[in-house]
């Protein structure tokens, strides 16, 4: 299998938010970049954004349908991690509902940064971590 | 003062393995995959030893090795566990300094802190569940002149743990001294942050335990954590982390039909009503120290006082106070004795916690100490050290609302009771809070009051075994630190006996 070609640009997710017009979710090149690879080797991918002790706080990545989502959690947004030419990749981005009540006033930047350990997070042994960087909904186009 | 020599250098009093296995009945055995990691050191972010980069195949040797050893375990008299568990505090206290440098240089905390608490909180902890477990009785009942029922603890059989990184053998040792005293084998994942002090603390006691009933196996959450939490090999997973990974947990717990006990973590109030500031004296001292406890351990605890509540009248006089003394804690190389501020247990965490001071400034919050990384120079420059932070701002922001996990606190007021308690309700969490009143009506109204599962009257940060600590709300289910915790790692069973010769009369 051919490594993936890198990202060019960041890639912001579709508004999925009920009476929403504005997006609230973006990964950064360098996330595509992991992802990508992360899909090669476990298909297609979801994120559930944790809160509290220890990891708290991490975007968490994990394959499609591995993490149940219910009623009580909020789909902020789709994002396509596919190449330009290519056949559309989804990356379901979620958030708990009662977590979103406090978070819901930023704009949350998926990046990576070297790391170790997160929960579950399939991007772990990599020596990297997924990270949130948040700026406030308003500053945002 | 003493400054503790680095470990592996003249005078030290550990020198780290250049590699360590996972532990597997009773001895090292190698990673099936023979994949290893390096384990950071916080304190200069360098790596100091390798470790077993376990997977399901380490995971399942280890589960054989618990079953294996489970039904004579769980056989042996209570009094001969609570001998075990005893000899277990006694090696901790004889060996306690070169536990507490293991444990600095895989965490970057401040050694005062093993030393003083950390150790003999876990010697301690041993002693208490070897006391519990002799103490407790099973029950009866006479349920009619020749019909009685008897109820037996039961061990469950083998468990698995998931440990967190903040406290990496104390909180280990809250999850094994119970299951261990209740009689169950056990299979535990360290975290990968964090991997190498426990393999220090199994050197010196793994020859206490029979070979098979307590099992290490090392490696990433995903590769080692998944498939000990999924096994249906294990009758109960207990775990210490954050709320994604805990409903995993749960969800895979759902689908074995086992309990699972979780602790997700807080976002502690510290309440501080005018009456406190009534005279400077001892308590006054003793509150303002209360404020300050929000850097111990750099932040990084569960239970940590990050949001400050003061009364308006004292408001400024309080924080102005508090803010000094925070500005005077002394942050450095957390092997020597005089520091209290040490080192970030990992780069990713220094990452999350500067990305939150963003967030604060973003906010509007106003930053009153603190706010950067520091560079301590020398060997310590690689290290992921963050200044003490203040920030006065409101409960809605996202500082006042998630765990930080770092030494950053945010300082709100308010105006009275109903308003203090609103404050400190307003949260997802409800893991741990602080009150601080000389009017013990009051205090007592609000700790009651307060939506959480440990609420420190006049004293913040202590952990005594026998006082039961966990959660209400998303901050988890279960309760540890208390003889309660027997009842996460027992089953009850019921004999139903008559002592009638009559048939029943329905056939």
């Amino acid at each position: 299998m051919s490594p993936a070609a890198p990202a060019t640009s960041t890639v912001i997710a579709s508004v999925t938010v009920p009476g929403e017009t504005t997006p609230r979710v973006e990964f950064t090149p360098a996330a595509v970049d992991v992802l990508r690879e992360l899909q090669t080797q476990f298909g297609p991918l979801m994120f559930h954004q944790s809160g509290g002790c220890c990891d708290g706080s991490s975007p968490m990545c994990f394959p499609a349908g591995e993490f149940i989502t219910s009623d009580r959690d909020v789909l902020l947004g789709v994002l396509d991690i596919a190449p330009a030419d290519e056949a559309p990749q989804p990356v379901e981005f979620w958030i708990s509902a009662e977590q979103f009540e406090y978070w819901s006033h930023t704009f949350l930047t998926v990046d990576v940064v070297p790391g170790r350990g997160s929960g579950f997070s399939l991007e772990a042994p990599r020596g990297v971590r997924f990270l949130i960087r948040s700026r406030l909904m308003e500053s945002f186009g | 003062m003493t400054v503790y020599a680095n470990p592996g250098t003249p005078g030290a009093k550990v020198t780290f393995k250049p590699r360590y296995e996972n532990w597997i009945n009773g001895g090292w055995v190698k990673p099936v995959k023979g994949q290893y990691f390096e384990d950071i050191s916080p304190v200069n972010g360098k790596p100091f030893a390798e470790v077993a980069r376990g997977t399901a195949e380490d995971i399942e040797l280890a589960l054989d090795a618990a079953h294996r050893a489970a039904p004579a375990w769980g056989k042996t008299t209570a009094t001969e566990r609570a001998a075990v568990l005893n000899r277990i505090a006694d090696v901790i206290d004889a060996n306690k300094e070169l536990l507490a440098v293991a444990e600095t240089w895989d965490n970057g905390k401040p050694i005062r802190e093993p030393l003083n608490a950390d150790l003999p909180l876990a010697s301690d902890h041993f002693r208490y569940f070897a006391a519990a477990i002799r103490s407790q009785d099973g029950d009866h009942a006479e349920l009619d002149n020749d019909t009685v029922s008897y109820q037996f603890h039961e061990p469950l059989g083998v468990v698995g743990q998931i440990i967190p990184w903040n406290f990496p053998i104390l909180m280990a040792v809250w999850k094994l001294a119970p299951a261990l005293a209740a009689g169950n084998a056990i299979v535990m994942k360290p975290a990968e942050q964090t991997p190498v002090s426990i393999m220090v603390l199994i050197e010196l006691i793994g020859d206490i335990l029979p070979p098979g009933v307590l099992n290490i196996v090392n490696g990433f959450g995903l590769e080692a954590g998944k498939p000990l939490a999924s096994s249906p090999r294990i009758r109960k997973i207990a775990f210490t982390g954050e709320t994604t990974t805990g409903r995993l947990i749960l969800q895979y717990a759902s689908a074995n039909i086992i309990p699972a006990t979780v602790e997700l973590g807080g976002k502690s109030a510290n309440i501080f009503f005018s009456d406190v500031a009534q005279e400077q004296d001892s308590f006054y001292d003793k509150a303002q120290e209360g404020f300050v406890l929000f850097a111990f351990n750099q932040g990084e605890v569960c239970t940590a006082p990050s949001r400050a509540l003061l009364q308006k009248p004292i408001y400024e006089s309080f924080l102005g106070s508090a803010i000094e003394r925070t500005r005077k804690a002394i942050q450095g190389n957390p092997l020597d004795t005089d520091t209290q501020v040490g080192a970030q247990a990992s780069n990713d965490q220094l990452e999350k916690i500067l990305s939150y001071i963003d967030i604060g400034k973003q906010e509007g919050a106003r930053l009153a100490l603190g706010g950067e990384r520091v560079d301590l120079g020398g060997d310590l420059s690689g290290g992921y050290y963050v200044q003490p932070t203040i920030f006065e701002g409101n409960n809605k922001m996202r500082i006042f609302q998630e765990e930080i996990f770092g030494p950053v606190l945010a300082v709100t007021s308010f105006s009275d009771y109903e308003d203090a308690i609103s404050i400190a309700n307003d949260n997802l969490y409800g893991l741990g809070a602080g009150v601080w009143s000389r009017n013990g009506n009051v205090a007592y109204r609000a700790g009651r009051d307060i939506h959480a599962g440990r609420v420190w009257i006049n004293n913040y940060h202590h952990y005594p075994a026998g006082a039961a600590f966990g959660g209400y709300k998303s901050s988890g289910i279960g309760r540890e630190n208390n003889k309660l915790a027997l009842g996460h790692y027992q089953q009850t069973k019921n004999l139903l006996v008559s002592y009638s010769e009559k048939p029943l009369g329905f056939f």
